[in-house]
């Protein structure tokens, strides 16, 4: 009985830090529908403000001071990063403030490494709770109750705020309907900052609360951005008490689980969110998305038609010219491009769903990542040629992507994109713990193309025509009677019901071969790596992929290939200086300030202005 | 035909001071490493590097020419590494590759390095499979391996009376293969041991309460240890506020090292017997110059295992390349066979059985000084007597 209770406060506790970072979070979402992701920098850059406070402001006071200092400068550090940042892009269709937070991640985890240095930092320990209480004879840490105490306090606090001041008063209404707000006559801008400021005041605050239980160190930011995720996922996405009960029920659920199923410890949250968001769509205490509630309202869309004679043009030229690469560029430009291809289709596979289906992955590496094991398993367990790994790796996505899209369909917008990453979490833990099958993190290696393959140059050719006809068929796809009805069901679900497409089958279509042909790509990456490893699993690679679409212009039909072949050379090129994260960052942040409309959506903006392309007549 | 004298003059010593720069054309080594995602492991190994590249390029280089690293970073991830390895070899002229602190990615390039025919020397990954399971003739590794590091953790503990045993690892190959071969080592040497739990928190997302909760529940006799990092920070502070390790003895793999040890502090875990790099307490022969020529090169910083490991690797480079004579990569391969280098650890060989060198590790046990942990009564112990037996390595490797 004693252990039960002492496990049971050890998660109250953990959940404390959590619930400060969940809680900020969640209120920025509420009120500006921005998914901010750089909320996990902002618990780190609390984390090494507070060990440096600590280590100036002496005694209990200075403990205590720090942690309220560090939150309060964390909140500064987020209004700079919303005025200077977010604000210029807030016109931009949903979601694309997302690359922007992502480029502020890159700047601020080189700035730390710059500021504090790379070596780890152990917070020290709070004065005056440095042992231990013995309730029921099980030893809880002092520090462990504070914690306990001050969480409810803090929940008290941001209740009073939001149900009980006139600040408050305006957070609730523009959670609600943030249009009408504006109408009123309050000032949209401020409202948004100031929440911004309070957002990160709380994560930093989370940041600094935790170090005597940890530390400081470099990798915090994405070690604890996926729980925070789960965690108002769970509680309902702008609901502040339900990032408390989200918050308290992983933690206790995790400690419970380290005792009694250790091996479950990468995937124990995920199991959870994906039962919760099966049994209740919106959260434990979320509610329904209103049409229309993403991202502002900005220009009509044009119509998406097939390219036209200019166009394909282009396009043979760009063929021709990579056909004859091999004639005068190295071996490296070869193996080079086709890593850039096989990105392109993988990106071009997820911008079938994004822009033209309106559907969010945030685990589309699941079926990348799958046809990549699947011909990988098939070559190592069965020796089966590689024509054959070919065929099975897109079937086997297929497969996959038809699975877990009959469960994600169910769900729409930010839940549905959580549950794909949920089911792509699933995949790479598995992949990840079942060593004796997969190799676990050792991968599976020597996975090298039959004999007619396997030169570079060969390889380069095979790749560019599987790779481009790939593509081209996504987007012939996307003018085919599968494209409309998914173009319908993404521009009025309800209307498009009511004309009598069954919308969650196209859907689910759709889905079904946007991971099928990632899972071609999967399947050329594998045979031109000769290994491959769980890492292309994880949601860092979705992520790779959503971001380059958003980057080259998510409205557009070839946005994501060239937001792929940008972010790929970029890479390349960017890797060789010193802080390269810093650079590619601000490069991200730069583009996506000045091209909103992404690469390809500000150059045919450009190309109409100066005359090249003929303006929408109902443009002009 | 005045003119015709100076332009001879003229030619003539423009190729005199060419002829000079021709021959200082450096040898250029392809370094593939994490600065950035493994920031505080690769500073001090690229250290150890520049260090160890002074010396021999103010030594006259190797094979008359100056030796050249070229530095780059793949970000963690295998693919990315394997196309900067191709760039390497193919267009950078590189004549090997070295680097890699993650044992997935120094997979990756060796799996490249054994279909191409690249040299790859592992400097740093732990993983046995890149010199047992995944072996190829192509593939070499500096590191003592995890096995070995191991088992003599599991030496020491068969010499106590403990006869439960708890294990912590992190959840992933390292931590799996740790905790095996410790299992397989201690059974050999006291079969009556039990293992009453094994806790297997994810990398770098420790829940160190409830891990010290769950292992202090089974009430083992002494615990095996191999979380590092902000995991072995984490799980200290927790394990000593609750008072987890009194009574207990605990065996950390590679706790001993500077990277790990030195950020604790005075909470450095007294007691604990661990592997790791004791610079502070070698007194004399090249293991003391090595630490004297760190400091004097690095005023600010201290020796850690990493600075260690990537000093080792050059001088395995250049040893490799003056016995070939040549950077043609048969002669490198044939070379390595049963090379022996002169290193601050004394004369280490690479085995042709397997590839890889006999370094050793030093064990000792913890103890706080002047508000730093550190080890005392270490000894350096070779490798070779805790491998497996050659049969067992040649069956583990794949046929040739």
């Amino acid at each position: 009985m004693g252990l039960f209770v002492a496990q049971l406060l050890t998660g109250l506790a953990n959940a404390a830090a959590l619930f400060l970072v969940a809680s900020g979070l969640s209120l920025i979402f509420g009120v500006t529908r921005i998914v901010n992701f750089a909320h996990g920098s902002l618990y780190m850059l609390g984390a090494y403000f507070g060990v440096t406070l600590m280590q100036m402001l002496p005694g209990a006071v200075g403990f205590w001071g720090s942690i309220l200092l560090s939150g309060l400068i964390v909140g500064l550090i987020g209004i700079v990063i919303e005025i200077c940042v977010l604000r210029p892009v807030y016109r931009a269709p949903e979601l694309f403030q997302l690359v922007a937070t992502f480029g502020v991640i890159l700047v601020i985890q080189d700035l730390t490494l710059m500021i504090w240095g790379a070596e780890d930092q152990l917070g020290p320990r709070a004065p005056g709770l440095k042992s231990v209480v013995r309730i029921l004879g099980e030893p809880v840490p002092q520090y462990d109750l504070a914690l306990i105490a001050i969480t409810p306090f803090i929940l008290l606090a941001l209740w009073w705020l939001i149900a009980r001041t006139r600040v408050g008063i305006l957070v609730r209404a523009a959670t609600q309907d943030r249009e009408m707000v504006g109408a009123l006559g309050v000032n949209q801008s401020w409202l948004f900052t100031g929440v911004f400021f309070l957002g990160s005041a709380l994560a930093g605050l989370g940041g600094a609360i935790q170090l005597p239980k940890g530390g400081a160190d470099l990798l915090m930011d994405l070690n604890i951005i996926a729980a925070v995720f789960v965690v108002v996922v769970i509680g309902g996405m702008g609901s502040i008490p339900g990032a408390f009960v989200a918050s308290v029920l992983i933690s206790v659920l995790n400690v419970f689980g380290v005792s009694y199923l250790p091996q479950s410890t990468l995937v124990l949250m995920y199991v959870v969110m994906a039962v919760v968001l099966l049994i209740r769509p919106y959260g434990l205490f979320g509610r329904e998305e209103k049409a229309g509630e993403h991202g502002q309202v900005g220009e009509p869309d044009r119509p998406i038609r097939p390219a036209d004679m200019r166009g394909r043009l282009l396009v043979a030229a760009l063929l021709a010219v990579l056909a004859l690469v091999p004639l005068y560029g190295g071996n490296f430009t070869q193996v080079l491009i086709t890593d850039i291809v096989i990105f392109c289709l993988f990106a071009a596979s997820l911008q079938f769903i994004l822009s033209t289906g309106g559907l969010v992955s945030f685990g589309h590496a699941a079926y990348f990542g799958g046809g990549a094991y699947a011909a990988a398993l098939l070559v190592t367990y069965a020796g089966s040629p590689m024509e054959l790994a070919f065929l099975f790796a897109p079937l086997a996505a297929g497969l996959l992507a038809i699975i877990f899209g009959w469960f994600c369909i169910r769900l729409s917008g930010v839940y549905f994109a959580m549950l794909t990453l949920a089911f792509s979490q699933l995949v790479w833990s598995l992949v990840f713990q079942w060593y004796d099958v997969t190799g676990g993190d050792d991968g599976l290696v020597n996975i090298w193309p039959a004999e007619w393959l396997s030169g570079t140059t060969a390889y380069y050719y095979f790749t560019l025509i599987v790779g481009v006809g790939g593509i081209i068929l996504l987007r012939h796809l996307t003018h085919a009677p599968l494209g409309y009805t998914l173009r319908a069901t993404r521009d009025s679900a309800r209307q498009a019901e009511a004309t009598g497409i069954n919308v969650k089958r196209v859907q689910w279509v759709a889905f079904a071969t946007a991971g099928a042909m990632a899972g071609l790509a999967g399947s050329l990456f594998v045979f031109s790596k000769g290994s491959i490893f769980p890492n292309e699993l994880e949601i860092s690679k979705s992520f790779d992929a959503l971001i380059v679409v958003f980057l080259g212009g998510v409205k557009t039909l070839s946005g994501g290939v060239v937001g792929a072949a940008f972010m790929e050379s970029a890479k390349d090129w960017l890797t060789r200086l010193e802080y390269w994260r810093l650079v590619l960052g601000l490069v991200i942040i730069g583009v996506v300030i000045i091209a909103p409309e992404g690469i390809v959506g500000t150059l045919r903006k450009v190309a109409e202005r100066i005359g090249l392309r003929r303006t929408e007549e109902f443009l002009k | 035909m005045k003119h015709l004298k100076t332009l001879v003059a003229a030619a003539t010593a423009l190729l005199t001071v060419a002829g000079p720069a021709l021959a200082a054309d450096p040898i250029k080594i392809g370094e593939i490493n994490h600065y950035k995602r493994l920031a505080a492991f690769a500073e001090p190994y690229k250290k150890g590097i520049e260090l160890a590249l002074g010396e021999v390029n103010g030594a006259g280089g190797v094979l008359g020419r100056p030796l050249e690293f070229i530095f780059r970073d793949d970000n963690g991830k295998p693919g990315d590494a394997v196309k900067i390895a191709e760039e390497l070899m193919t267009r950078d002229g590189a004549v090997m590759l070295t680097g890699t602190i993650l044992s997935n990615v120094g997979l990756a390039i060796s799996s490249l390095a054994g279909e191409k025919g690249y040299i790859y020397l592992a400097a740093e990954p732990l993983a046995d499979a890149l010199v047992w399971e995944s072996g190829n003739p192509y593939t070499f590794r500096l590191r003592t391996s995890t096995f070995v590091q191991a088992a003599m953790l599991a030496e020491e503990a068969a010499k106590t009376d403990a006869i439960r045993y708890a294990t912590i690892a992190p959840n992933y190959a390292y931590g799996t293969a740790a905790v095996e071969a410790f299992k397989e080592n201690l059974k050999k040497l006291k079969p009556e041991v039990e293992f009453v739990t094994e806790q297997w928190p994810a990398l770098f997302k420790i829940d160190a309460g409830a891990e010290v909760q769950a292992i202090e529940a089974a009430k083992p006799d002494a615990i095996y240890n191999v979380t590092f990092g902000t995991d072995l920070q984490k799980f200290v502070r927790e394990g000593s506020t609750r008072g987890l390790f009194d009574g207990r003895k605990v065996y950390g793999l590679l706790t001993g090292e500077p990277e790990y040890l030195d950020p604790l502090g005075d909470e450095a875990p007294e007691g604990w017997f661990v592997t790791g790099y004791p610079w502070y307490g070698v007194t004399d022969g090249p293991a003391k110059a090595f630490v004297d020529a760190y400091i004097a090169a690095y005023p600010d910083d201290t020796p850690k295992i990493g600075s260690l490991v990537g000093y080792m690797t050059v001088q395995s480079i250049a040893a490799a390349l003056e016995k070939a004579g040549s950077t043609d990569t048969q002669a490198l391969l044939a070379a390595f066979e049963d090379l022996k280098v002169d290193t601050p650890m004394g004369e280490i060989t690479y085995r042709g059985l397997d590839n890889q060198s006999t370094m050793g590790a030093y064990v000792g046990t913890i103890a706080v000084k002047d508000g730093k942990g550190v080890m005392v009564d270490w000894e350096y112990k070779d490798p070779v007597p805790y491998m497996p037996s050659d049969d067992v390595i040649k069956s583990k490797r794949p046929a040739e």
